[in-house]
């Protein structure tokens, strides 16, 4: 419907599009009903989902009318109606939760998000993003305290998080090369096993014939193998990874897009199968094979930091810590752990990476991206670079991979070749498009939810579907969480052929991917003559 | 931009051996040695493992070609190829024990169930790929070319899982119905019938499908929609009709592939598809994408070197390495002849 879209042949404009085909007639019927009949109508329906859905569990009827509830108060007038229905909609949360003793978690989530739509609107690209990093920090305090979801059951412990912010880093990488320059990449995991592997090398065992130690903590004295600590560690993977994407890029960024994808592919595969054989390169056993390489030592800041900053910072994450933090009257007692730590240092680095990543997208290089995206042979006129531009992208792209990768081999204490699939490139590929290619926020809700689901939710869901359906005597009786990939696929298909631009899209890269390619074809004018 | 990029690579070739091709040169060159010193050293294993990868290789053409007719008409690299290919294996698999009850040792009743089974398995697959060309393509004909990329990866992961949903997580395995006895022997290379008998269903599909592109009417809309699209509907092809013509066909040869390598291997497993689907596309780039001699050519090629790399003796890497090989292979080849031995024949390349 925008003007962007250029009329078929000149003269029938924007009619023939919606007399094609049954779904898009249906949808120009809808459109052509008067605005009160369609909320009625949509009411109704919620309200009929609402009532099934109680049948199924009350939790998830409550849900949807909660949602439809802000749904239809957003479309209300801001003032007065918009505040008057959402404080009594909130002040009927309230009285239910004390009738049916609903869990308070919930109804301060849901005070939270009323909260946060009344921030302005020109606030709020900062102000909702502050606010969920200030509930990402204090995530640990509460995590036992939150409600129970539906369908999804339990919120994910602390270790989940630092799972899931590790993927939200990948995703934010994979996303300046998908999302930005337009590359696609099928061999993300190249980049995620290089970075792992650089931290077992430097925090291990491995190499048992050197002995040289930089700042390692938790170690004993004359312990032979790399011991360096864990910061310059994550700064040198991240530099490996983005060389290494320059090596893969170099020969390769020249080749048309789909070659290009099936070529990373290529990448993707020929690594783990290095890691896996390469326990005899020569003689040299370089990643300890199948067994992979673990211990990887504990990270920390040493007791001399430790001190200075008064146990701030910890001197090693694995032996931390012993402080309890009480918040009487919200019924918080909690003693600080090591998750909790290496959580909130998987925070700082996100931070890290999505400060890049923002400050990236509008700088030269990334308009360089934008116009390499959109049109090739037009931003090579424009004088853009087109293998040095692209270069970058792979290299930006892989540094971020490279530190989320040792980051998490360090968390795991351990880096196995076996963790580095195909399946692992497309599900950090499915985050990108699940969110929105190019859009960094939908990114990372997108990769929040697929990592969350990967971890426990599909496990979760697969238990709530065995005790809440039943239809006759069946019951669904399979795990879900076998068939992850499938659901990525499914997850790709429906995205890619309904809104391909994401959940949440980058306006620009919606347009690009509504608008499609510039030559018009003939053919599908001449059936559509035929048919219309 | 593929008209300037074969604009400025023709007169390059030309002018100068550059320090790139030399290093491809010096790459054939050392295959070659390589190659010559174990013919020397064990020519009976070398003339064996020959046949053994001629055999793959049969079975690898029959999938290439389903990748590079597909990428010939809509260059789209259909990923979810290899999973019809391995679809095709286990519907075999069904069709033969739980229908017509395939055993080992029937002696020459095999042939005409071998062949039932074989149509069954082609129209199966055949069908499969042109629904998946139907949902996950054709929508999106006009949309940027990331975007069927990403469907067809979609779509392959599902087909995989449904594999899995099907047949569970481990191998499936086959009635080892084709015989062993020799057909020959000479100077201690035995050929088994089981080889020739993949050779001797493989040919004749092949030569169907020259006929039916080369001189059938529905083979002329096919090469006319692979040269130009647009033309060929303003000529009165059904555009949309050919394409999904041209996936049925793609499919049925991976049934046949399928039923080819369900029963000369004996046992399938749902995640072999994808891997020997990307084995089967670095065949057909080899080739030259777009061009069917070529697919047959390069699928054979890559089947002896995986024979060769797997099971000759003198300094070779072994099966731990043969995807980094073959995948070394495919990345050689679009750095250094991205057109492939005999020329890509894309819309694009012309």
């Amino acid at each position: 419907m925008s003007a962007t879209t250029t009329s078929h042949l000149g003269t029938q404009g924007e009619a023939l599009r919606e007399q094609i085909g049954f779904r898009n007639q249906a949808r120009a019927w809808w459109r052509a009903q008067p605005q009160e009949r369609r909320a009625a109508v949509a009411i109704a329906v919620e309200i009929a989902l609402a009532i099934a859905l109680f049948f199924v569990d009350h939790a998830l009827s409550y849900g949807v009318l909660v949602l439809s509830g802000v749904y239809w108060t957003r479309r209300l007038p801001r003032l007065p109606w918009g505040l008057a229905a959402q404080v009594a909609g909130l002040a009927l949360l309230v009285i239910l939760a004390i009738a049916w003793r609903t869990q308070w978690s919930l109804v301060l989530l849901l005070l939270i998000g009323a909260a946060i739509s009344w921030i302005p609107e020109r606030r709020r690209s900062w102000g909702v993003p502050a606010v969920v990093l200030l509930l990402a920090i204090l995530y640990p305090f509460y995590a036992d305290k939150m409600f129970t979801m539906p369908i999804f059951g339990v919120w994910p412990d602390v270790g989940t998080g630092v799972y899931m912010l590790v993927f939200i880093m990948m995703a934010v990488g994979l996303n300046v090369v998908v999302g930005y320059a337009g590359l696609l990449d099928l061999g993300y995991v190249a980049f995620y096993a290089t970075g792992a592997y650089t931290a077992a090398w430097f925090m291990s065992l491995q190499f048992a014939h050197v002995t040289w130690h930089f700042g390692a903590v938790g170690i004993t004295k004359n312990l032979i193998g790399i011991h360096v600590s864990m910061w310059p560690v994550l700064l040198a993977a991240g530099c490996i990874t983005a060389l290494f994407g320059v090596i893969i890029g170099l020969p390769t960024l020249r080749l048309r897009g789909d070659y290009l994808a099936i070529v990373t592919l290529g990448f993707g595969e020929i690594l783990p199968q290095i890691a896996r054989n390469g326990d005899s390169l020569g003689g040299f056993n370089l990643t300890n094979g199948p067994n992979g390489i673990t211990p990887i030592d504990a990270p920390g800041f040493g007791h001399t930091i430790s001190r200075i900053t008064g146990g701030f910072l910890p001197a090693n994450y694995l032996e931390c810590c012993s402080r309890t933090v009480n918040v009487g009257f919200l019924h918080i007692h909690h003693q600080i752990q090591s998750y909790d730590v290496f959580f909130w240092t998987a925070i700082v680095l996100l931070l890290f990476t999505v400060f890049c990543s923002l400050r990236l997208q509008y700088s030269r290089l990334g308009r360089a991206w934008i116009a390499i995206r959109e049109d090739e042979t037009a931003a090579a006129a424009m004088g853009i670079p087109l293998m040095r531009t692209k270069t970058w992208a792979y290299a930006s792209g892989a540094f971020f991979g490279g530190i989320a990768g040792a980051y998490y081999a360090v968390f795991k204490s351990a880096t196995f070749p076996g963790d580095f699939f195909f399946n692992i490139s497309v599900f950090i590929l499915c985050m990108v498009i699940l969110g929105g290619m190019g859009n960094i926020w939908g990114v990372i809700v997108g990769a929040a939810f697929l990592a969350y689901l990967n971890q426990e939710g599909l496990s979760n869901t697969g238990a709530w579907l065995q005790t809440n359906i039943h239809v006759g005597g069946w019951r669904p009786s399979f795990d879900p969480s076998l068939y992850a990939s499938g659901i990525y696929g499914v997850i790709i298909l429906v995205v890619m052929l309904f809104r391909p631009e994401g959940l949440m899209p980058s306006r620009r890269r919606a347009a690009e991917l509504h608008e499609g390619v510039h030559d018009e074809p003939l053919y599908d004018h001449e059936q559509a003559g035929s048919t219309a | 931009m593929a008209a300037d990029a074969s604009a400025q690579a023709l007169p390059a070739r030309f002018r100068r051996p550059s320090l790139v091709s030399s290093f491809g040169l010096l790459l054939v060159l050392l295959l070659l040695v390589w190659l010559g010193v174990n013919l020397v050293k064990t020519p009976a294993d070398f003339f064996d493992v020959f046949l053994i990868g001629l055999t793959t290789g049969c079975v690898y053409a029959l999938v290439a070609l389903g990748y590079t007719l597909v990428y010939g008409i809509l260059e789209l690299i259909n990923f979810a190829h290899g999973d019809v290919f391995m679809i095709g294996g286990m519907v075999t698999i069904t069709y033969g024990v739980s229908i017509f009850n395939l055993h080992q040792g029937q002696g020459w009743v095999i042939v005409p169930i071998v062949f039932v089974v074989l149509i069954l398995s082609m129209l199966t697959c055949g069908l499969l790929n042109a629904a998946i060309e139907f949902i996950a393509y054709r929508p999106l004909r006009h949309a940027p070319r990331l975007a069927p990329l990403l469907t067809a990866i979609g779509a392959s992961f599902i087909i995989e899982d449904i594999g899995l949903a099907w047949k569970g997580p481990n191998y499936v395995s086959a009635p080892d119905v084709f015989p062993h006895s020799a057909v020959f022997t000479i100077g201690g290379v035995t050929y088994e019938w089981n080889k020739l008998l993949v050779v001797l269903i493989t040919a004749p599909v092949l030569f169907g499908l020259t006929y039916l592109i080369q001189r059938t009417r529905q083979g002329k809309a096919m090469r006319a929609t692979a040269q130009d699209r647009d033309a060929s509907a303003m000529m009165g092809i059904n555009v949309n009709r050919t394409i999904s013509f041209t996936f049925l066909i793609a499919g049925m040869l991976a049934g046949a592939a399928g039923l080819l390598y369900a029963l000369y291997v004996t046992t399938v497993r749902f995640d072999q598809g994808f891997q020997l689907g990307l084995i089967a596309f670095t065949a057909a780039v080899f080739g030259g994408i777009g061009n069917l001699p070529g697919a047959v050519l390069g699928a054979i090629l890559i089947g002896l070197i995986q024979a060769f790399n797997e099971g000759l003796n003198w300094h070779a890497p072994g099966s731990d390495w043969t995807e980094s090989i073959v995948f070394s292979i495919l990345i050689l080849i679009l750095v250094f002849r991205p057109e492939g031995l005999l020329g890509e024949q894309t819309p694009e390349g012309g």
